[in-house]
């Protein structure tokens, strides 16, 4: 056995963990024996904590107008072993119910727990709470614990604003801050905001006596925790263009998106049918969520963000911006079309043959866009698809197509742009061409967009080249972070590019041939692209995307009438509208307004 | 036959009987903290208490199987044990179920595993066996470097399960080194590095710049001035100039503001009554209600109101706190020591490095839990989510401290078979 020359450590080691419980025996001597604070006397007896909600946090639109606010209301608890008897129907006439619906829920208190407590009666609200309180001495075992019920000055933006609900089990498991029975923000600005608005709990520590009657704060309150009420948000949201937005899509099926260009902020989010966020809160909110669920218009998914179409011909101008950019088009180039002879894609439109770039645009030509997607499938290696495939694809992608922006906006959709590989497994390798895939040239076949994407790249167009993922927040707390948080993008294609088709949307909305000439404004200059969109399903989608004024556009958006035919019929006027009451105000075309406000696609479908 | 009957005369009853003392006593405040009238029944698998029971039961299945194993098996296969354990991490940052927003759970049928716990015995495992290793030196770099890989490894993909709590035990090491013969400048530089690091978040750090200045040209002073020491001088400040600033950095800008709260709760300077003090408050309330004598078991009113927070997991001795009293504190500190003591004795004795070292590793990886666990309870450490060995719900960290321990035992009964 060899001795070990660092032997001698043991003590010094033995001597650091005497130090450690001789300090730790010190600490609890002085903790429980020298210092009062903590004690209390064993007379005393019951300690009751009880939960200091916060208020949470109200949310304001841009121009500081209120839309979502608190309304208090009060659950009833129950704790079955500390009941006494009392006058049973005095309580009954109190909460207003019968006595055998008390019986049923007081088992079934019973059932959950004689010791914890249960809610008995949820909900109620403030007036009926007002004689409840002053007479609830008289029962024994019951309290009311105050709640949060939140309410919509506006009856509008459901979607975005979301909910809130009590906690599931896995909610609780994830974060232990909430407890069973607390409230938190399901879907939409409630849910992502969730920590900001909520604030943080509070607790009092309060003395009871045996009855449970209070006897009044413990230790004069300094263990009491007061709650922290929730931050307010200003979220971009322009009330009046959102409601008149609504308004607008009433009995259609569709969506809206509004964009601010500038700023990436989102202006409006329209889907409709859409419902009064009022309807489902307090206790009519299960009836009304079922209803709701079962409409099969689907008035509960937000199409802006979960609707997913083929963007048609709004998408030829992804495909010019790309040609322009690698150099295989130029507004100089000529094509011919053969009007609905065209091969491989009849074009629907009769027009002069042959037509440049900036024609073609101004009237959507099919055979025109074939041709220029061709030239980028083919331009790199004519033999190898694959490779101009891609160089498309690398440019859709920065375009803002085909992932989520991953902003504030919860369950928004990827939509689908999808990768050479797809076509591969289609039509296995090297066996497919341009030609094959010839439906992406006109905005059909396998790619899908989001509402908030088509509205997003109206933006990058306004801006010539460069967006800021579109997002809702806009607290003056965070302002000064807004685009630290969502940094500018700067798209993959030149900015003397999108001058080209600035003008030639231009032209689509004032060209004597422009699909959208109808609806020209006379106060202010605006760009926009029709889309009518083939749908297997149905009748097709009008589609038309837009921003305005042409110079320093101050709003870019999307507009998807589902099932209702020409992009310049529905989509185009409604956009039209939208811009003339966010620019000017008010809407001076009433005509026009009436149409778009009286017309039921719905039901005449 | 022989054998296996020396094995168990061999036995140290004596750690045995304290191990089964504070299991005991640990099982006693699991069911206190968790007591309701509504379930009484200390076989109740509904509850946290019957469960810890079926545990423990468990927990006796697996000491004798240790005990049968050879003791030179877990010498030969360290390495091996290790590398399984690693797989086990990195499976579970993969694969593992998210619980409280750490990734540290294997979820098999309704039992939970923590791969975390078992990683401790088996870098302990290796750790001797690469110290013991013959002719090893921490005086060589190269061994030095190599000893903290074996650490920091685990440690370093239990914190990517954002465990930190986990992570940090395997600073206790440090003492295992310290004992095999790690350097005491090393320490000390250690010592300064974290002191530096909590300077640099308390104060501005161009005061903490000025300071080191200021020391420099006092050294300066006193020691010769050759070439040589002035250039180690500035060279030293230097460094300690720039760790400061890219803690400073690196804590503004990497960490997320949660985390950052965390921090400056930990080290005192902000009151976060609501967040990671919220515990420590209600913690320090129980215990310090508890008094002189203690409210008696199964009294506690803190206790029953579910008001401590992971009261029978990390905050358990709360419980013993409030219900037993400063004597039932006093006397669980004691035992802790004591048990502590008997395992440096146990470790010194023995005649091969690789039983003496893992013995080490034993008594700092306990010693570790102890400090940081009851130090969080009373309000003297940082709140770092790890259980008190033997005492904390659960059966990952039972099983793990169980092994970890028993494989010393076994060791320590075969002492006189290594001539
Ligand atoms: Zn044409």
């Amino acid at each position: 056995m060899i001795t070990h020359p660092y032997t001698n450590r043991k003590f010094i080691i033995f001597f650091i963990i005497i130090l450690v419980g001789i300090v730790f025996i010190f600490r609890l001597f002085y903790l429980q024996v020298l210092y009062n604070k903590y004690k209390f006397s064993a007379e005393n007896n019951v300690i009751r904590y009880i939960t200091q909600y916060p208020s949470r946090g109200l949310i304001y639109d841009h121009n500081g107008e209120l839309l979502v606010y608190n309304e208090a209301a009060y659950d009833l608890l129950v704790v079955p072993h500390q009941v006494h008897a009392f006058d049973t129907n005095d309580l009954c006439n109190l909460l207003n119910i019968s006595t055998d619906e008390f019986c049923n829920r007081y088992e079934k208190a019973k059932k959950y727990s004689m010791y914890k407590p249960s809610v008995f009666l949820k909900q109620i609200s403030r007036e009926d709470y007002a004689f409840l309180g002053e007479k609830l001495y008289k029962f024994p075992g019951f309290y009311v614990q105050a709640r949060t019920l939140r309410k919509y000055p506006f009856p509008i933006a459901a979607h975005l604003l979301g909910y809130i609900g009590e906690v599931t089990m896995d909610e609780i498991e994830y974060d232990s801050y909430y407890k069973s029975r607390d409230y938190i923000g399901k879907s939409g600005i409630e849910k992502f905001f969730e920590k900001t608005l909520r604030g943080e709990k509070g607790i009092k520590v309060k003395v009871v006596d045996v009855f449970n009657r209070e006897m009044g704060n413990f230790h004069d309150g300094d263990y009491d925790i007061s709650a922290i009420a929730g931050s307010n948000i200003t979220i971009s949201l322009d009330v009046q263009l959102q409601a008149y937005g609504e308004q607008l899509m009433k009995n259609k099926k569709g969506s809206i998106v509004a964009i601010e260009p500038a700023s990436g902020e989102i202006l409006s989010l329209i889907t409709s049918p859409s419902y009064d966020p009022n309807i489902l809160v307090g206790r009519i909110r299960s009836h009304n969520y079922n209803l709701l669920l079962n409409d099969s218009l689907k008035p509960l998914m937000n199409r802006a963000i979960m609707g997913t179409y083929s963007p048609g011909s709004t998408f030829k101008i992804v495909n010019v911006l790309i040609g322009l950019q690698e150099n295989i088009l130029s507004p100089q180039t000529l094509y011919s079309c053969d009007g609905p002879e065209s091969r491989p894609i009849k074009c629907t439109h009769y027009h002069v043959t042959p037509l440049d770039l900036k024609e073609a645009i101004q009237q959507s030509c099919n055979s025109y866009l074939w041709k220029v997607f061709r030239s980028i499938i083919t331009h790199p290696d004519p033999n190898d698809p694959v490779m101009g495939y891609n160089v498309w694809y690398n440019h859709v992608l920065n375009l803002g197509f085909g992932k989520k922006f991953n902003t504030d906006i919860p369950f928004e959709l990827n939509g689908n742009i999808p990768e050479s590989r797809l076509y591969d497994s289609i039509y296995r390798k090297n066996h497919w061409t341009a030609l094959t895939i010839r439906s992406l040239a006109i905005g059909q076949g396998e790619i899908l967009v989001t509402p908030l994407q088509l509205a997003n790249f109206a933006a990058i167009i306004a801006n010539r080249g460069y967006y800021y993922p579109p997002h809702f927040l806009k607290s003056t707390k965070y302002k000064s972070n807004t685009l630290l948080y969502y940094p500018r993008q700067v798209t993959s294609i030149e900015p003397k590019h999108y001058e080209f088709i600035v003008d030639a949307m231009l032209e689509v909305v004032e060209g004597e041939h422009g699909t959208a000439r109808w609806y020209k404004l006379d106060s202010v200059h605006f760009c926009g692209k029709t889309g009518t969109v083939e749908n297997p399903h149905g009748k097709d989608h009008s589609m038309f995307i837009a921003f305005a004024p042409k110079d320093n556009p101050t709003i870019a958006l999307s507009v998807i009438v589902e099932n209702a035919g020409y992009g310049a019929t529905w989509a185009a006027p409604i956009a039209s509208l939208l811009i003339e009451k966010y620019l000017k105000g008010k809407v001076k075309r009433h005509w026009l307004e009436d149409r778009m406000l009286n017309s039921d696609l719905i039901s005449s479908n | 036959m022989r054998e296996s009957k020396s094995i168990f005369l061999n036995i140290d009853w004596i750690a045995i009987l304290l191990f089964f003392m504070l299991i005991l006593m640990g099982w006693l405040n699991i069911y206190a903290a968790v007591f309701n009238e509504e379930h009484r029944s200390i076989f109740d698998i509904t509850q946290r208490y019957g469960k810890q029971l079926i545990w423990i039961a468990a927990t006796v299945i697996l000491i004798l199987v240790i005990l049968i194993i050879d003791p030179k098996f877990f010498s030969t296969f360290a390495y091996g044990i290790y590398a399984l354990s690693l797989l086990f991490l990195i499976g579970v940052l993969l694969f593992g179920k998210e619980v409280s927003g750490s990734r540290s759970w294997f979820q098999i049928g309704s039992l939970g595993i923590q791969p975390s716990e078992f990683a401790k015995f088996a870098t302990a495992l290796a750790l001797s066996k690469y110290l013991s290793t013959f002719n090893f030196s921490l005086q060589k770099v190269k061994s030095l470097i190599i000893s903290l890989a074996i650490i920091l490894t685990p440690a370093i993909l239990i914190f990517l399960q954002n465990d930190t709590g986990s992570a940090i035990i395997f600073i206790a090491f440090i003492l295992v080194l310290y004992r095999e013969g790690l350097s005491g400048s090393i320490m000390i530089t250690g010592i300064a590095i974290i002191v530096l690091f909590l300077l640099t978040l308390l104060i501005h750090e161009l005061y903490i710049i000025g300071g080191l200045l200021l020391l420099s040209l006092v050294l300066l002073f006193f020691i010769k001035r050759t070439t040589g020491n002035i250039l180690k001088l500035s060279l030293i400040f230097l460094i300690s100039a720039l760790f400061v600033f890219s803690v400073n950095f690196a804590f503004d800008n990497l960490l997320s503001e949660h985390q950052q709260t965390r921090i400056r709760v930990l080290i005192g300077i902000e009151k976060d009554i609501h967040g990671a003090g919220y515990n420590v408050h209600q913690s320090k309330i129980a215990i310090g209600s508890g008094g002189f004598a203690g409210k008696g078991y199964l009294k506690g009113t803190q206790t029953k109101y579910n008001f401590v927070p992971e009261q029978d997991t990390d905050f358990i001795f709360c419980t013993v706190g409030e219900e037993w009293g400063f004597l039932g504190s006093f006397i669980v500190i004691s035992l802790f020591i004591l048990f502590l003591f008997k395992l440096i004795r146990m470790a010194e004795r023995q005649k091969s490095n690789f039983s003496r070292i893992y013995g080490y590793c034993v008594i700092s990886i306990i010693f570790f839990h102890f400090l940081i666990n009851i130090g969080m309870t009373i309000g003297l450490m940082p709140v770092i989510g790890i259980p008190l060995p033997f005492f904390s719900y659960g059966g990952s960290s039972l099983w793990a401290f169980t092994i970890l321990l028993f494989i010393f035992i076994r060791q320590d009964a075969y002492r006189f078979q290594i001539l």
